[in-house]
């Protein structure tokens, strides 16, 4: 179609600067279609967030319907515990994957452990949550925070593996020929040059795995489970934040909207300034190597 | 290699975690419309056709705009206006889908109900998608909230995309004396196959979407030609039933919807995943 017509018609060069407007403009409008429901939903939940955000909000037990006031005090505790039950998990396991995919890259293992972690990052969240069900709620017989951890490990590993594969190409080719050519074993080179190189790279992209897993709504649900009161045991049901911000949205009362409200404002000022982060520490990368 | 033995241990996991419900209703269970935990007969055909409708749905609104934007990011815009811009799309991708959902049914679901739904009805109410009640959350809305959340994966894989068709085809078709237009066509026609991915890719994540969808879609078992009503999609019947099954069999079934969703996750992902790297492997 492209070139043919374009040596084929020469005439009709009118109705083609038209033609070319109108689909420039709808680009543009596209970009803004795609925009305003960002600013929309960020401006709203700011908003309605902020306003409603106060210390009791961080300090505070949720209270039972009818009261107004609490927090959700317990809600974050567990949230963090159960990140980091997900980042023992995820972390090791990611970065170790990650490392494997880029260094030893001529393997036909490597590619296939590549394709999995593509497959692993588009499994939906869910399917994890029904795993971890099955693997650990079900020997336990009940739900527990580990569980839920567990969960969450699962689902930070392709963003750490991706990333960290990434960050580790960055690194030049020379460096890792001039250590080895002094003698350094393999695995030390990697592990001492090319990682410790590589760290901040890795580091972000673990901030936004953990940014992603504290998000998490669907495998918690039978996994964590949630709970309104304090509880740091790890084989016990655990409230998280964003469980809390579901259970108080679909409820019909106003003073647990508010809240929830709260929590979704934490929760994406948290995904915003770990983006900020990560932008910024990229850019110096990127930068340096252009 | 943990992760290798990780899929394929998920995959056997919720194969043997079905049986009961597998052994009982055969096949029967895709195509039987029945949901009915008390009478403990399970089907799972309303919660197929609600996932396939909203995402597709979701697709069709999605992808144009998606196209627009990433021809809009890499081939049209200055790069001052470039970068803010897609961190901005960037964070869109990582808000959390419960956000969305909730976002979904306090602000969206009412604009809905009095504003986009009546609009609809007028205009195109003679058809049977836009007929029926108008309770705000339902399909449609479903399909909106999904087609914002999959709009930066789709436009950022297009980017990627168009990226790798290299510059002198672009500079080949201007100085033939193509139009803007005419040479962004021919590019995108080159990476038509990656962009498909990138569309695929954004289904296969509608399709997995869980708590947005969970809170607008309506949670109504039933298979309605109408976008207006409510229905029920795989993921979000496992998000609402699941802790709280009561027999066993209950929670078999459930897992067998989960592992229906796995399987058409996973083939959708590998082929999408196979149109990308077909593109991008030379770049």
């Amino acid at each position: 179609m492209s070139k043919d017509s374009i040596l084929k018609n020469p005439k009709n060069l009118k109705r083609r600067k038209l033609i070319n407007s109108v689909m420039i403009s709808l680009c543009v409008l596209a970009g803004l279609i795609t925009i305003i429901p960002l600013i929309y939903i960020f401006f709203y939940t700011t908003q309605s967030g902020i306003s409603s955000l106060n210390l009791s909000f961080f300090t505070q037990l949720p209270k039972p319907v009818g009261e107004e006031g609490g927090g959700m005090a317990n809600a974050i505790v567990g949230s963090l515990i159960l990140i980091s039950i997900g980042g023992l998990i995820g972390i090791p396991v990611g970065v170790l994957s990650g490392i494997y995919i880029s260094e030893y890259s001529k393997s036909f293992l490597a590619s296939v452990v590549k394709f999995t972690t593509d497959i692993l990052s588009g499994v939906p969240s869910i399917i994890i949550g029904i795993f971890a069900y099955g693997v650990i709620v079900i020997p336990m017989q009940r739900f527990s925070a580990l569980a839920g951890g567990f969960a969450l490990g699962i689902l930070m590993i392709p963003t750490i593996t991706k990333i960290t594969e990434e960050m580790l190409k960055l690194v030049p080719m020379s460096l890792r020929e001039a250590s080895l050519a002094l003698g350094v074993s393999r695995w030390k080179t990697t592990l001492k040059i090319v990682l410790t190189t590589a760290s901040s790279g890795i580091i972000t992209g673990i901030l936004l795995a953990i940014a992603r897993a504290a998000g998490e709504t669907a495998p918690l649900l039978f996994t964590a489970f949630g709970n309104s009161f304090w509880q740091t045991n790890i084989d016990q049901p655990m409230a998280a934040l964003p469980l809390q911000i579901f259970t108080y949205a679909i409820s019909p009362y106003e003073d647990w909207h508010r809240q929830a409200w709260a929590g979704a404002f934490v929760l994406i000022f948290l995904v915003f300034v770990v983006n900020l982060l990560v932008r910024f520490v990229t850019r110096n990368k990127f930068s340096g190597n252009l | 290699m943990i992760i290798l033995a990780m899929v394929f241990y998920i995959a056997l996991e919720m194969f043997n975690d079905s049986h009961e419900s597998r052994d009982k209703f055969g096949f029967g269970f895709i195509f039987s419309s029945e949901w009915n935990p008390v009478k403990e007969d399970f089907g799972a055909l309303p919660f197929i056709y609600g996932t396939i409708v909203s995402s597709i749905v979701a697709l069709l609104i999605s992808l144009p705009v998606s196209i627009g934007v990433a021809v809009f990011l890499s081939e049209i815009v200055h790069k001052s206006v470039r970068t803010p811009i897609s961190f901005l799309i960037e964070i869109l991708a990582a808000i959390p889908s419960i956000i969305y959902g909730f976002w979904g049914i306090f602000v969206f679901a009412p604009f809905m109900r009095t504003t986009v739904q009546p609009i609809l009805e007028s205009t195109l109410g003679f058809l049977p998608f836009f007929q029926g009640n108008m309770y705000g959350t339902g399909l449609l809305t479903a399909s909106i909230i999904l087609a914002i959340m999959i709009t930066p994966i789709i436009s950022a894989i297009t980017r990627d995309v168009l990226k790798a068709i290299p510059k002198s085809q672009r500079e080949a078709a201007y100085a033939l004396g193509a139009t803007k237009w005419e040479a962004i066509k021919m590019a995108l026609l080159n990476a038509r196959s990656g962009i498909l991915g990138g569309a695929v890719l954004g289904l296969g994540r509608a399709i997995g979407e869980t708590m947005a969808v969970t809170m607008v879609i309506g949670n109504k078992a039933q298979i309605v030609a109408s976008l207006f009503e409510p229905a029920y999609s795989m993921a979000s019947v496992i998000a609402n039933e699941f802790a709280e099954a009561s027999g066993s069999l209950h929670i078999s079934a459930l897992i067998e919807v989960g592992l229906i969703l796995f399987g058409v996750t996973f083939i959708i992902n590998s082929l999408a995943r196979l149109l990308i790297y077909s593109v991008t492997r030379n770049a």
